[in-house]
């Protein structure tokens, strides 16, 4: 396929984008360490037949479908693996309390020695019903709910699921809106990058990057704070625009932002790019080919990691985000390492961003100006009928949304952030369905870790960077 | 469903507003006899006379996307003929209950093309008394947890899928929460011990 040798070769892309000077030591360290990227592109039968993970767990001939729906089934899998066990080979469980999981994943490892032969995510621990909660809430109220799946990308959360909803209205957004829209989610990708660098970093034991990137997640976390009242959930893009306009003085916040994090970044740039315990940890480790994250749906920075150069910013622009510069960083083995290369720039990249953003931003509304989305101002109720009745209408009903069915996504910090809403007319979506990156990550962790040594886990996991309240919403 | 469908560019595809009417009439099985304007669609849909094709934009946006109905007897071949087409990047498989509509569940699988850079929403619709769809793990190795996932909160069952057992629910679990007939706000309260009987 045409498109297949497209993405195994990013020469061209790659070479502009990678970081130079991280290119060179790496590249000699690499080349004395490959012992896990060899042969990893031929373990892996794919389509042909799906022996990986969950199912691989389970003993053969047996249905277990008919089992649970009869009520025989056995509720842990635990359990009915040790009968069926080799006597070298044990199951050891990690998680869901297990710090480098990075909240409530599990994993079963099936382990010959060291080396984790089959491993088997399990999932569900975190789950509270999100989508049958957005069922019950009206579109003003669902930002509130969405915003909490992936809470480490609060807004893009909410510009998903607001750019969904002014797709079924069929509205425009003001400039001013869109702009403030881009400025506050490439940010929140800074955000979020910086605590995976600074989880990578302890997981595999850098202890001082825990606190360095948690340093300059901070001064991000204050102009968040201070834009929107709130660090986390901040339900500040809502359909029809944000909440609030910008705060005073907030180019000089982010000016100072921009200075703070630039400065860290080449400060982790400095402790780990030649840094020899830190490269023979990740380089090699964790590897994922271009056509496994085609089957596994391994969206972002993963994928990038791996080869494809696909960024929904560059193919299905949204929040006119095509107007700004930026370059998207890829790399070739699809490593952790590559992981580490990838996200460093991206978070170069939203910077570049968000400089053109304060230089060339619009003035006038930032929210839509329509009477049927947006309430009138205090004001104007005393004045007009019209007014009164918009107010009221949309404080007791909600916004009216046309029946149909969306999708729109957009780039999260860990890849396709999705959005599906099934509107049947009214006030409150018949369906909500959430594309998360995250759950599609954590399925595919058996494919990076089978083979690979117990110590390998807690760097692959990181380098994943799951969010668990994104997995199981 | 029309005003949502109208593409919002003004186009130059004159057969474009033909695959729009088709929205009007999803129960139809056959398609109108023009083909999708977009090629890669095109070839997706071209052995399927029961596919009902139609466009949507995105928001404040010119790029499209597509959405692809088709029977359940055709599943398993449009995606096969969707993966040949080179629309081979697994991204989402979601399923919707239509309740109280005739064929009440609705699953949907989400590709993209990276070369064609398009997007394909194919979707099919299944009835209440017989909730399966064929799995296609085999096409795509990713379907496999999304396969769980819909099967554990709508009930909808994946003959051939490997692993079908719930994913995001205990396993012990009554009922499929997502479907529009289970009740909201029944979770009887095991703790009681602040409570006046005691």
């Amino acid at each position: 396929m045409s498109d297949a040798t497209n993405v195994t070769d990013p020469a061209g892309e790659e070479a502009a984008a990678e970081p130079v000077q991280a290119a060179s030591v790496a590249d000699e360290r690499r080349a004395a360490h490959d012992i896990w990227v060899s042969g990893t592109e031929e373990r892996y039968p794919f389509a042909a037949e799906t022996d990986e993970g969950a199912q691989e767990m389970l003993p053969e001939a047996e249905d277990p479908a008919a089992d649970i729906q009869s009520g025989i089934a056995v509720d842990d899998d635990f359990l009915r693996e040790s009968d069926v066990l080799a006597d070298e080979r044990q199951i050891i469980n990690m998680g869901p309390q297990h710090p480098s999981t990075h909240g409530v994943l599990r994993l079963h490892l099936e382990l010959e020695g060291e080396t984790i032969r089959r491993a088997k995510p399990i999932i569900g621990y975190l789950h509270t019903g999100m989508e049958k909660t957005a069922e019950a809430l009206n579109y003003a109220q669902g930002s509130t709910n969405v915003t909490r799946m992936d809470y480490l990308s609060p807004f893009h959360n909410e510009l998903a699921f607001s750019l969904t909803v002014e797709q079924l209205l069929g509205i425009d957004v003001p400039e001013r809106a869109s702009a403030i829209r881009v400025l506050m989610t490439e940010l929140n990708r800074v955000a979020s990058h910086l605590v995976w660098v600074a989880t990578q970093g302890m997981d595999i034991g850098a202890l001082s990057m825990m606190i360095y990137g948690w340093r300059e997640r901070e001064v991000c976390l204050d102009f968040f704070e201070k834009t929107t009242g709130l660090r986390m959930n901040h339900n500040y893009i809502r359909p029809g625009g944000v909440a609030a306009d910008l705060p005073h003085g907030w180019e000089d916040d982010v000016a100072n932002l921009i200075d703070a994090v630039s400065g860290g970044l080449d400060e982790y740039e400095e402790l780990l790019n030649e840094n020899p315990i830190f490269l023979d940890r990740t380089m090699g480790v964790g590897v994922m080919t271009p056509d496994e994250c085609k089957q596994y749906g391994i969206t972002g920075p993963m994928a990038r990691a791996s080869g494809i150069d696909w960024d929904l910013r560059k193919t299905a622009p949204y929040c006119g985000i095509d107007q700004y510069d930026f370059d998207v960083p890829t790399g070739v083995h699809g490593d952790v390492h590559d992981r580490y290369t990838v996200r460093m720039e991206e978070m170069r990249q939203s910077l570049r961003i968000v400089e053109q953003v304060v230089a060339g931003m619009p003035s006038g509304d930032y929210r839509t100006e329509d009477r049927k989305v947006t309430p009138p101002p205090r004001a104007r109720i005393d004045e007009s009928m019209e007014a009164l009745i918009h107010h009221f209408k949309l404080f007791t009903e909600g916004i009216q949304v046309p029946e149909g069915t969306a999708y729109q996504a957009v780039e999260g910090p860990r890849g396709e952030i999705g959005c599906l809403l099934v509107s049947k007319g009214g006030a409150r979506p018949w369906r909500m369905h959430w594309r998360a990156p995250s759950f599609a990550a954590v399925q595919a962790l058996p494919v990076m870790m089978t083979d690979s040594l117990l110590a390998d886990v807690v760097a692959t996991i990181a380098s994943v960077d799951p969010v668990l309240g994104d997995v199981d919403r | 469903m029309a005003r949502f469908v109208a593409p919002r560019a003004s186009s130059d595809m004159p057969d474009k507003e033909d695959t729009v009417d088709n929205a009007a009439r999803p129960e139809m099985e056959e398609s109108a006899s023009t083909p999708p304007a977009n090629a890669a669609i095109a070839s997706v849909v071209r052995e399927f006379p029961d596919a009902v094709v139609t466009e949507h934009s995105y928001a404040s946006s010119d790029v499209t996307y597509h959405r692809v109905e088709v029977l359940v007897d055709s599943w398993v071949g449009i995606v096969q003929a969707a993966r040949a087409a080179g629309f081979d990047f697994f991204i989402d498989l979601y399923a919707v209950d239509h309740y109280s509509q005739a064929p009440r569940f609705e699953v949907g699988l989400n590709l993209v093309s990276l070369g064609a850079k398009e997007r394909v929403i194919l979707t099919t619709r299944v009835p209440y008394d017989d909730p399966s769809v064929p799995t296609i793990t085999s096409e795509f190795a990713g379907a496999n947890f999304y396969e769980r996932e819909a099967y554990d909160l709508f009930g909808i069952v994946f003959p051939g899928h490997p692993d079908l057992t719930r994913i995001l629910l205990p396993d012990d679990w009554d009922g499929y929460p997502l479907r529009k007939d289970y009740d909201i706000g029944a979770v009887p309260v095991q703790f009681k011990a602040g409570s006046a009987d005691l």
